[in-house]
């Protein structure tokens, strides 16, 4: 790849919009992508509302989430419900380690850690940051590549209340909190696709400038 | 690698640059060697990646994917039984599971494309896109209308997060009954390897350049 050397320009500042999709260049002003379609923008100035909304209501599903049930256990005349965590401990206390830390780390550490992190990028591209471009970007490509991961719980659950269905030996049914889990990964992956990580490298890191 | 001046990449014409999708780096597009990849020297994003026979792999491995899919969901995928009880599900029995009525019907709707119909889809639309380029004819109509559905709907492919969550489930199950494997389950694992394989290895810049100068 032949480029500029040490000192790297972005299409933004010779005056050319990038193609997000197909990496294709246009001249500026150009509103759509002539080779692969998708629609153009320098910078998405829109994009950092859309992350905001995304985020909160993905961060309010999540709450639900974990107050109600994911899943309802039968096993003969028992009858339990288990909360994400509660599932977890249990778990945990039947000596499977690895699979309550599995849970835990899907369903509360990634979800958590990704309403940190998608809010502090938003919030860094407004204003210098301590953070180098570098690493935020690191975070952002972190974030964009593990969120989808939390839906692992939906389907554990979506197979254990297919499989377990054994009268009245024992019977697995989903919880409404499947749902709002499940809405709460949604959202907040759209918060991260909305997210343009072009802006966090523009002016040395110190976020783009209008105009 | 040469310095070129920052001034030169202005003079260039517009197709023969490149500019990072992560950071808007913008580049001199130079093919590298067959089997070497031009990394994004601000943001390490892979941005030309050329493979030899790179068309008729993904045509070979798209076909697969789209038969183990159909057989996937034809076969039967996991068995239980405790205490005389048994109980088979299938990978469709499993995407269902929240039919009961109310919003839980959506989150159904949600797994099944999730972990069948886009999956399905994105390998159609790769075969859809590629087999004429294989072949040196022109694209199919709306080709690069289907190659951009299926970039989009990337991140919506969950088959490898399905089979990772039959791991964790099955370690819950094995406490309470015996868990039969049934052949849907290895081609579910089998499509879901190729799958993340053809999504790691797919040079996009070559499609799309192929697209733009062949239709």
């Amino acid at each position: 790849m032949e480029g500029a050397g040490r000192d790297i320009v972005s299409a933004r500042s010779e005056g050319l919009v990038a193609c997000r999709r197909c990496t294709r260049v246009w001249p500026m002003g150009q509103r759509s992508c002539a080779r692969c379609g998708a629609p153009l923008a320098s910078r998405d100035w829109g994009s950092l509302q859309r992350v905001w909304a995304w985020l909160t209501v993905g961060i309010i599903c999540y709450i639900p989430a974990n107050l109600f049930p994911m899943l309802r256990t039968q096993v003969l005349f028992d009858e339990s419900e288990d909360t994400i965590i509660q599932g977890a401990v249990e778990l945990a206390t039947h000596g499977n380690l690895a699979i309550a830390a599995i849970i835990l780390i899907a369903s509360v550490a990634i979800p958590v850690g990704k309403f940190i992190a998608i809010g502090y990028l938003a919030i860094s591209v407004a204003r210098p940051e301590r953070l180098r471009p570098k690493q935020r970007h690191k975070l952002y490509h972190i974030v964009e590549f593990i969120g989808r991961w939390s839906m692992i719980d939906v389907f554990v659950v979506a197979i254990l209340s297919a499989l377990v269905q054994l009268n009245f030996a024992a019977s697995i049914r989903p919880g409404p909190a499947a749902i709002t889990f499940a809405l709460s990964v949604i959202f907040t992956m759209f918060a991260a696709i909305s997210f343009d990580p072009r802006m966090i490298w523009d002016n040395g890191g110190r976020g783009p400038h209008k105009s | 690698m040469s310095m070129t001046e920052a001034t030169d990449l202005a003079d260039l014409p517009l197709d023969e640059l490149i500019a990072c999708p992560q950071c808007d780096a913008l580049y001199r597009a130079r093919m590298p060697a067959m089997g070497s990849r031009a990394v994004c020297k601000r943001c390490h994003t892979v941005l030309i990646a050329p493979k030899t026979n790179a068309y008729l792999h993904l045509i070979v491995l798209s076909l697969t994917v789209v038969v183990l899919m159909v057989g996937a969901v034809t076969f039967p995928f996991l068995g239980v039984n405790v205490a005389g009880f048994s109980n088979k599900a299938s990978v469709v029995d499993t995407a269902l599971t929240f039919m009961d009525g109310g919003w839980m019907v959506a989150l159904s709707m949600f797994v099944v494309a999730f972990i069948i119909l886009i999956p399905l889809f994105r390998a159609l639309l790769v075969l859809y896109v590629v087999a004429p380029l294989t072949l040196g004819r022109r694209p199919f109509l709306g080709a690069r209308r289907a190659f951009g559905w299926s970039e989009d709907l990337r991140p919506w492919s969950m088959a490898e997060i399905f089979i990772i969550g039959c791991a964790v489930a099955l370690v819950k199950v094995a406490d309470l009954a015996k868990v039969e494997f049934g052949p849907a389950f290895f081609m579910f694992a089998a499509l879901v390897v190729i799958t993340v394989l053809q999504d790691i290895n797919m040079d996009r810049w070559s499609i799309w350049k192929a697209l733009e100068e062949t239709s």
